[in-house]
């Protein structure tokens, strides 16, 4: 079977377990509301600041939880399931990319979800040519938070604080993509360029993909 | 005859412990290999070396034509067909989906998922979520897995353990029809009477050892 073909189907079966599962929507997105919610209390209702603040506000938050997402998809592969895809021949760069693709779809819809709570909670002043921004945005950030949740799932696995140590990896390597994310809002607010803020989110998003299928298969046998 | 799987000197350590050591075999194509041992003997271990799914430190050995070691097992793999006593099925996916999604993995025409379960006794459960299903139940799908990949080496851990008569005799079915197509069957398991009955040569280990070969 081709790569594509073995990565469309890992990607279709993971959003079919997550369709009944519901760990993004039911668990994950939940707590990131309220996470949300709380800021503007936190910062006394000052209703200028909780304007301004909004849009950072979204891509901590959103960076923070999105990153749940992919980790939470890779905690699920119990050494028997990788082992049965091992053995039907399945490529660890075909299961990379499956995940990748599946993770990126759900943490778009969070990330997405989430910005129009913060749109409704803090009354961003943006305009409205920037909602193309933020959908590019936000896309991107989704992308880049999968490929490093699904990286990060695969160097712990086995670990016994396999959790803490992934979010531990994953945070410093996500800050390009809160910049960048950040940046292309402000950007598009300020009415200045957002290129060269989707350049650094493109590229983030291009090495962290390189590097995933790179690391696929030896990252997979030394984690037997 | 064809050889299909041959360790020298094996050994193998996980954790830092040594689970095997000195391990010799051979499996020719049409075999039936028996494995028995007390429990922590390294049964298992050995069944996942061969299935190339654990690494070996000491020895060498050859499965399916690869030599252990190389990049040349992932080929390999594809022809091994392995039922572990834990089950390798996606809990939350049904009966039919699970082998739908093998089915899809490996290019078979995915109209042979139905008659598998059939063939196995699961055609009415075909809906039912893994989750929900019995140990028997779920043993039996992974027949009908290996039915439908058909494996030319077929490793067996403890398959049959907790299986009613008419499981069994799946099983069985499955090492005969392994066999007379040309592949070898290395089987694990407590029960030396059904060893004996099924296979032609039987191997215990002890501490990871081998100790006999009958």
């Amino acid at each position: 079977m081709s790569f594509w073909h073995q990565t469309l189907e890992l990607a279709r079966v993971d959003l079919t377990v997550e369709r009944r599962l519901g760990e993004t929507l039911r668990i994950i997105a939940p707590f990131a509301l309220v996470a949300l919610a709380i800021f503007p209390l936190a910062m006394g209702l000052r209703l200028t600041l909780v304007s301004e603040m909004g849009t950072a506000v979204f891509w901590a938050v959103g960076v923070l939880f999105g990153m749940q997402v992919g980790l939470r998809r890779s905690s699920s592969d119990d050494r028997e399931r990788r082992d049965l895809h091992a053995l039907l021949g399945v490529d660890p760069s075909a299961r990379f990319a499956g995940r990748v693709l599946a993770g990126s779809l759900l943490t778009t819809i969070f990330l997405v979800v989430l910005f129009l709570a913060m749109t409704v909670l803090y009354g961003p002043e943006l305009p409205e040519s920037a909602v193309l921004g933020a959908t590019l945005a936000i896309i991107l950030a989704a992308v880049g938070l999968a490929e490093l949740g699904t990286i990060a799932g695969e160097i712990t696995w086995g670990l016994r604080d396999r959790t803490a140590l992934a979010s531990l990896i994953v945070a410093p390597l996500a800050i390009p993509l809160v910049i960048g994310g950040s940046q292309t809002l402000q950007a598009m607010a300020g009415d200045t360029g957002i290129l060269p803020w989707v350049l650094l989110m493109i590229t983030t998003d291009l090495a962290l993909a390189v590097a995933g299928v790179a690391l696929a298969r030896p990252l997979e046998e030394a984690t037997r | 005859m064809a050889l299909l799987c041959s360790l020298r000197k094996v050994g193998v350590s996980l954790g830092g412990r040594r689970v095997l050591r000195d391990i010799d075999l051979a499996l020719d194509a049409g075999q039936v290999l028996g494995v028995t041992g007390p429990n922590g003997s390294g049964k298992t271990t050995l069944i996942r070396a061969i299935a190339t799914l654990v690494a070996v430190d000491r020895g060498g050995g050859m499965v399916l034509g690869a030599a252990l070691g190389t990049d040349q097992v992932y080929e390999a793999r594809r022809h091994i067909g392995l039922m572990g006593h834990r089950p390798t099925v996606i809990l939350e996916l049904t009966l039919h989906e699970n082998l739908d999604h093998v089915a899809r993995l490996t290019g078979i025409e995915p109209g042979r998922v139905s008659h598998a379960l059939e063939v196995v006794g699961l055609g009415d459960a075909a809906a039912m979520r893994a989750d929900r299903a019995s140990h028997g139940m779920i043993r039996r799908l992974e027949v009908a897995r290996l039915l439908l990949t058909k494996p030319r080496l077929l490793l067996l851990d403890e398959a049959t353990h907790g299986l009613d008569s008419s499981a069994r005799e799946l099983v069985d079915a499955l090492i005969s029809r392994a066999t007379t197509d040309g592949g070898g069957v290395v089987f694990v398991s407590h029960d030396v009477d059904r060893l004996s009955a099924a296979c032609d040569d039987i191997l215990r280990l002890d501490l990871g050892t081998m100790e006999t070969s009958s």
